[in-house]
């Protein structure tokens, strides 16, 4: 049997033809002519005027005809809405066919035919498949609720649709749990703020179980959803974690690479120094290498995702360079994704390599992959100090083949590591020189023009080069005119006596001639310093450049954590937030880029310490915490100057409870402009002993390569609490009835909106405990301990009165009641 | 999700088009038309963004498979799932073609209509699709209530890849090794890269619901065993092999009926496999490869018209093994006027139109060399661009795993039926084939 024989009728008659087949008594001939309708509607022939007969045919026990007239339907009920009325009825029959197949299709085809008039007939059928007993027929339901949605939102509210779909979470079947939460997925999105899923711990636990059973496909659905779920603490992160792991031996590169999102954004929450956080990241490195083994669509989006890990996380593939050589036979996409992860790894380490691997691409025959390639050697000479000479030597042999746009950009990479390396490798000047008339791009010709202007004073005749130039000025385009003018003043400045003509011919050709007003301001500016002020202007124009960035093309870090939360998906791709390329994209994508923020704010606000105008570009923002019994000052540092940061230290002055670092300052990479880094510094409480006012005051010093910084921070009491700071009820009655009465202090706590149970818990989160509590005249009564590190007790007693929210509390002791209060305000 | 997925021949004419999505229009398939099948310069990427609609396509032999959306969808999925999609369309009606696609296209929309659902894609096992798509309407009417709820409970359940109540005479299952070994070397014959990508194919012919249990030499389980020693793993090697030396495997993926929770515990590799061919699992090492040959090639120039060429292969595995259709291709400048080869053994010729000189050698045994010169005239050109000098490839067939693995067990158990793990006929083949095996000359 051959179906091609549908695609080959076109003659003039073919719709009159049609209708009176599609009449016809015989069952065969009816079901070869929808085929013809289908394969006609295929080619994009109009054959909605048939839609009468078609339906016709939908009342038969053949299952194929049937599938055939309802993939028609869904095709022209919408241009056709009041004959689609006609097809209503054998809908809701076939809805309740004694065949879960049969049921399941018409609910699914039901779905898609758009029209209002049907969709009010959908309901009750729905309603009935969600619950049916065949799985077969919920899942498909389940997928129902969305395509249902997606024509009428109130309705599926009002008819309770959702609540059916997400008692479908709990459902026996993986399948049913999987679409359903597909669907809940989808729906939120236009609900940014419903929590329709409903993420909790038993919902995350049931979604984890079905993960383990249902299809590749299903798993890729929960995954994804996971992704979105914030975990209430660290141990959850973790044990969410680890029954994802074992996804990242998945066949399907979609599943693993949605595991990896998962564990990609749950590892901001956990504490960097613990050993699981370590086999996590080294779990992560095999599977990303291993989806580069498939086939080469797949490699190119694991390659774009990779990009964005590379960054985010640079240890987890450091070792693996040699996985992104390229091969003789990669497609060209591959081919420049795999160049663009090379020169983020490249390192000391394996530069020479990489630079064996990239002096081999800059002879292949892809024009833009040579181009890269070039540009590449340029970038790991400006990364890697010890490889710049080599580097060097290797772009010179490439100017030496003369191939024309490998010159170019072998000539626009040398400016940048001419700029980044001063006065180092200026004998290659000559060189470059020679290929001066081969330029034609504006990009090569303004940096050779750049290099003529910077060394003129090592060029003999830079003036006759630079004036070959101004022939054309004005066919050149902007960025050359810019850079000649600057060069030729630099020329001048270096060279008065013989370039004063030249400099005028320019001057007037920037200010007179030209309409670009950039080049005019610019002009006017050289031409009223020199007229003006020589010295001042040789200071301006010839003064020390700021160094040049050794990362170039990092993606902003705002940007990247959003596009992390999005890894595997189409942002991920396009390396875009998805409202870039999706219309009317709905609020959830804002939200989930809030979401790195939120996670990062978990254990409690950022203050910045430090702003970068005190201190030469460093910013610094921290707070501190304890976690498992061992006291942190977690920081960001962020490199907002132009230039690297290296060698960091910190030191603390001495202070009330002698807390020190317990380790040097984890800063071992150089802080790259625009970079930042979180980093977490335990802390003890073994150090030298002196007196602050306030009392948890601190004073910081932080040094690095440009200067030292001082700023001073508040230490919360709260990291002092202790983990045994739960005192003997005996011990507790007995010490508090020995202070004298003199020494007790009380206040209030205002607006306190919480009953005895949850204080105490709270409390007890932050290592006070309750020793006792009472109820006294409708009062209730909280007796509290804690103790600090350096061993002193500190009791309380907390009294609370239903209904008011303000709180008394007694303290006994010490003088850190203020502490005391403020502490319990913010456990709140 | 994906809002919809056409089908061209390689003229851009639509063969398939199916809209799961209302933003999806008619207009989306000429877009892709113009804009990436007719496109005057050769696509750079797999995904394309045309007018705020995003298109991924793969290409098989001439025909473009194209899945269309306007949100923000899982991309990974997506390729994965054309990808499946060609496996089910290969596993109903074979080659992907033209002429097969237009005389299958029925079937073709009756799939589609299965497996995605408003752009969610859903079970596309064949084995569970085979069961109730069949072409053959009338009939899939007549199942009876038990044999429908067998069809969704399999389509739907843990185990979607197998159904109920297969019977055979002779429980029998058949183990492929299969390893693509791939090679960088420099012409100083230091190895630039090197890895092995393995693939465990399983023909399983296997009564009932068999649980099994694949053991090889990893090196992870094989020293957790040297220091304590588990039970189950009593019948060691069993299937032959000396396997003494175990290897480090970097990293392995599982079918989806492999469970992957107990191998991420105890390493351990269980499952109820499907019935027939499929792939159990695939691999990677990258250390201590066995290299099957090695090229050695010298080439020089001679003016500005000549080169000569010699090449060296040596075989470098146990004498007593044959390798066979080794293929070297050594290219050649574009401006080749004439080539003379001798070579000691096979045959050698040079193909203008591959600008390679090709040299076939039908079998070689372990440890021996040999050799091939050519001589190759150049016309004079002004063309300054030097020639790209592209590496020497080579092609060949190996009887053993490359990467050293070595199949140690493979245990069913049908606790139902009354077969054991011993009157199943087991049958392990290993075959190594050259990937990606280059020489930089």
């Amino acid at each position: 049997m051959t179906d091609s024989k549908y695609f080959t009728t076109n003659k003039k008659g073919e719709i009159f033809e049609l209708k009176a087949e599609l009449n016809n008594e015989k069952k065969e001939k009816r079901k070869e002519a929808v085929k013809k309708v289908i394969a006609a509607m295929t080619v994009g022939k109009d054959v909605s005027s048939l839609f009468p007969d078609v339906v016709n045919c939908m009342q038969t026990d053949n299952l194929e005809l049937k599938k055939l007239v309802y993939l028609y339907l869904m095709n022209y009920a919408k241009s056709q809405p009041d004959m689609a009325i006609m097809a209503v009825n054998s809908f809701v029959k076939d809805c309740e066919d004694p065949n879960p197949l049969i049921r399941a299709l018409a609910v699914r085809t039901m779905g898609c035919i758009r029209v209002d008039k049907i969709t009010e007939y959908l309901c009750e059928p729905l309603r009935k498949c969600l619950k049916d007993e065949d799985p077969y027929v919920r899942k498909t339901a389940a997928v129902c609720v969305a395509k249902l949605h997606d024509i009428n939102a109130q309705m599926v509210e009002d008819q309770g649709f959702l609540d059916s779909l997400r008692d479908l979470i709990a459902d026996s079947n993986p399948m049913v749990v999987a679409n359903a939460v597909a669907a809940l997925s989808e729906i939120s999105e236009s609900h940014p703020n419903s929590n329709l899923l409903d993420l909790n711990p038993q919902n995350i636990n049931k979604l984890l179980t079905a993960l383990n059973e249902c299809t590749e496909w299903g798993q890729i659905f929960i995954l994804d959803c996971l992704s979105n779920y914030n975990p209430k603490d660290e141990r959850e992160a973790q044990s969410i974690c680890e029954r994802v792991t074992p996804r990242l031996s998945h066949a399907n590169s979609a599943v693993v690479l949605s595991a990896v999102k998962v564990l990609m954004k749950f590892l901001e929450l956990l504490p960097k120094d613990s050993d699981y956080y370590g086999t996590l990241l080294k779990k992560l490195s095999p599977p990303l290498v291993t989806l580069l083994s498939g086939e080469p669509e797949v490699q190119y989006v694991a390659l774009r995702n990779i990009n964005l890990i590379v960054q985010k996380r640079p240890e987890i593939l450091k070792q693996e360079i040699k996985v992104f050589f390229v091969k003789y036979n990669d497609p060209i996409y591959v081919k420049l994704e795999k160049l663009d992860i090379m020169i983020r790894l490249a390192s000391q380490a394996n530069i020479a390599q990489v630079l064996a691997e990239l002096k081999e691409y800059a002879t292949e025959v892809d024009v833009d992959f040579v181009r890269k390639a070039v540009r590449a050697i340029g970038r790991c000479a400006i990364k890697v100090e010890q490889s710049a000479e080599r580097c060097v030597s290797t772009l010179l042999d490439l100017i030496q083949t003369k191939v024309n746009y490998v010159v170019q950009e072998a000539i626009v990479v040398i400016r940048d590591i001419f700029r980044k390396y001063p006065n180092k490798y200026e004998s290659i000047i000559a060189t470059l020189c020679e290929n001066l008339d081969s330029l034609d791009e504006p990009d090569a010709r303004a940096a050779m023009i750049w290099i003529v202007g910077e060394y003129a004073e090592r060029i003999d005749n830079a003036d006759e080069l630079l004036e070959s130039f101004l022939e054309g000025f004005h066919d050149e385009s902007t960025q050359v005119q810019l850079t000649l003018l600057t060069a030729i003043v630099k020329l001048f400045l270096k060279k008065p006596s013989e370039t004063q003509e030249l400099v005028q011919q320019v001057l007037s050709l920037a200010t007179q001639d030209s309409d670009n007003p950039d080049l005019r301001d610019r002009g006017y500016i050289y031409w009223r310093l020199l007229s003006t002020d020589p010295v001042t202007a040789k200071e301006v124009v010839l003064s020390e450049k700021p160094l040049i960035s050794e990362e170039t093309d990092l993606i902003e870090p705002t940007l990247l954590d959003e596009l992390i939360c999005h890894i595997g998906s189409l942002a991920s791709v396009y390396h875009k937030p998805p409202n870039a390329f999706v219309e009317g994209s709905h609020g959830i994508h804002q939200h989930s880029a809030d979401q790195f923020a939120i996670m990062k704010q978990y254990f409690s606000v950022l203050q910045v310490w430090l702003p970068a105008t005190k201190a030469k570009g460093l910013e610094i923002a921290g707070t501190f915490s304890r976690r498992q019994g061992h006291m942190y000052m977690d920081m960001t540092f962020i490199n907002k100057a132009l230039q690297h940061m290296t060698d960091f230290a910190i030191q603390f002055n001495k202070n009330s409870f002698g807390v020190i670092p317990t380790t040097p300052l984890p800063i071992h990479t150089p802080l790259m402009p625009n970079q930042s880094i979180d980093i977490s510094l335990p802390l003890s409480t073994i150090g030298p002993v002196m007196k602050m006012d306030p009392l948890n005051n601190l004073q910081v010093a932080v040094k690095n390569i440009i200067d030292v910084f001082y700023f001073s921070c508040l230490i919360p009491l709260n990291i002092f609490f202790v983990e045994d700071g739960k005192m003997e009820r005996q011990v507790f009655l007995v010490t508090w009835k020995d202070i004298p009465n003199e020494n007790e202090l009380q206040y209030q706590i205002k607006e306190c909106h919480l009953n005895a149970d949850t204080v105490s818990g709270k409390l007890q989160n932050n290592n006070i405990f309750t020793i006792a509590k009472r109820n006294v005249e409708g009062q209730d009564m909280l007796y509290q301990s804690l103790k600090l590190t350096n061993g002193i007790w500190i009791l309380a007693e907390l009294r609370i009165q239903p209904g008011n929210p303000n709180y008394t509390v007694t303290n006994p002791f010490f003088s850190t009641d203020i502490v005391f209060a403020a502490h319990i305000a913010r456990s709140e | 999700m994906i809002g919809g997925l056409f089908i061209y021949n390689h003229k851009g004419e639509v063969l398939i088009s199916r809209v799961y999505r209302d933003d999806i229009g008619r207009n989306a398939v000429d877009a892709f038309r113009v804009n990436v099948i007719h496109a005057r310069q050769q696509v750079r990427s797999p995904v394309t963004n045309i007018a705020r609609t995003s298109f991924f396509h793969v290409k098989r032999s001439n025909i473009w498979l194209a899945a269309v959306t306007k949100q923000n969808v899982n991309a990974a999925m997506v390729f994965e799932f054309l990808y499946k999609m060609c496996d089910v369309m290969t596993a109903y009606f074979g080659k992907i073609s033209e002429e097969n696609i237009k005389n299958n296209f029925v079937l073709i929309y009756e799939l589609l209509d299965e497996i995605l659902d408003f752009g969610y894609p859903q079970n596309s096992e064949t084995g569970a699709l085979k069961t109730f798509i069949t072409q053959q309407g009338i009939k899939s009417q007549h199942h009876t209530k038990e044999e429908q709820s067998q069809i969704t409970s399999q389509v739907t359940g843990q185990i979607g890849w197998r159904r109920e109540g297969i019977k055979y005479r002779r429980n029998e299952l058949f183990l492929d090794v299969l390893e693509s070994v791939n090679l960088l070397m420099s012409p100083q014959g230091q190895v630039l890269s090197a890895h092995v990508s393995g693939r465990v194919v399983m023909k399983s012919y296997l009564s009932g619901m068999p649980e099994c249990k694949f053991g090889m030499n990893d090196k992870i389980v094989i020293d957790k065993q040297g220091k304590g020693g588990t039970a189950d793993d009593a019948g060691k090697s069993e299937l032959g092999g000396s396997g003494k030396q175990s290897i480090a495997i970097d990293d392995c993926t599982f079918h989806q009926c492999v469970r992957l929770s107990k191998f991420d515990s105890e390493r351990s590799i269980s499952f109820i496999p499907p019935d027939g061919e499929y792939e159990l699992m695939r691999y990677r090492t990258t250390k201590d490869i066995i290299l099957p040959f090695r090229v050695i090639p010298l080439v020089r120039e001679v003016g500005r018209t000549k080169l000569e060429v010699k090449v060296v292969i040596k075989s470098n595995f146990k004498p007593s093994l044959l390798a066979q259709k080794i293929e070297v291709r050594i290219p050649t400048p574009l401006n080749t006027s004439g080539v003379q080869v001798i070579c000691m053994k096979g045959k050698a010729k040079y193909k203008a139109s591959e600008n390679a000189i090709v040299w076939k050698i039908k079998r070689m045994a372990g440890m021996k060399e040999s050799q091939i010169s050519a001589e190759i005239e150049l016309l004079p050109t002004n063309d300054k661009k030097k020639w790209a000098r592209p590496p020497i490839s080579m092609n060949f067939e190996v009887p053993f795993a490359p990467s050293g693995l070595k199949v140690r067990y493979l245990k069913v158990f049908e606790p139902k039926l009354n077969y054991s793990d011993h009157d199943v006929i087991k049958w392990v083949r290993y075959i190594g084939r050259s990937g990606i095996y280059e020489t930089r000359c």
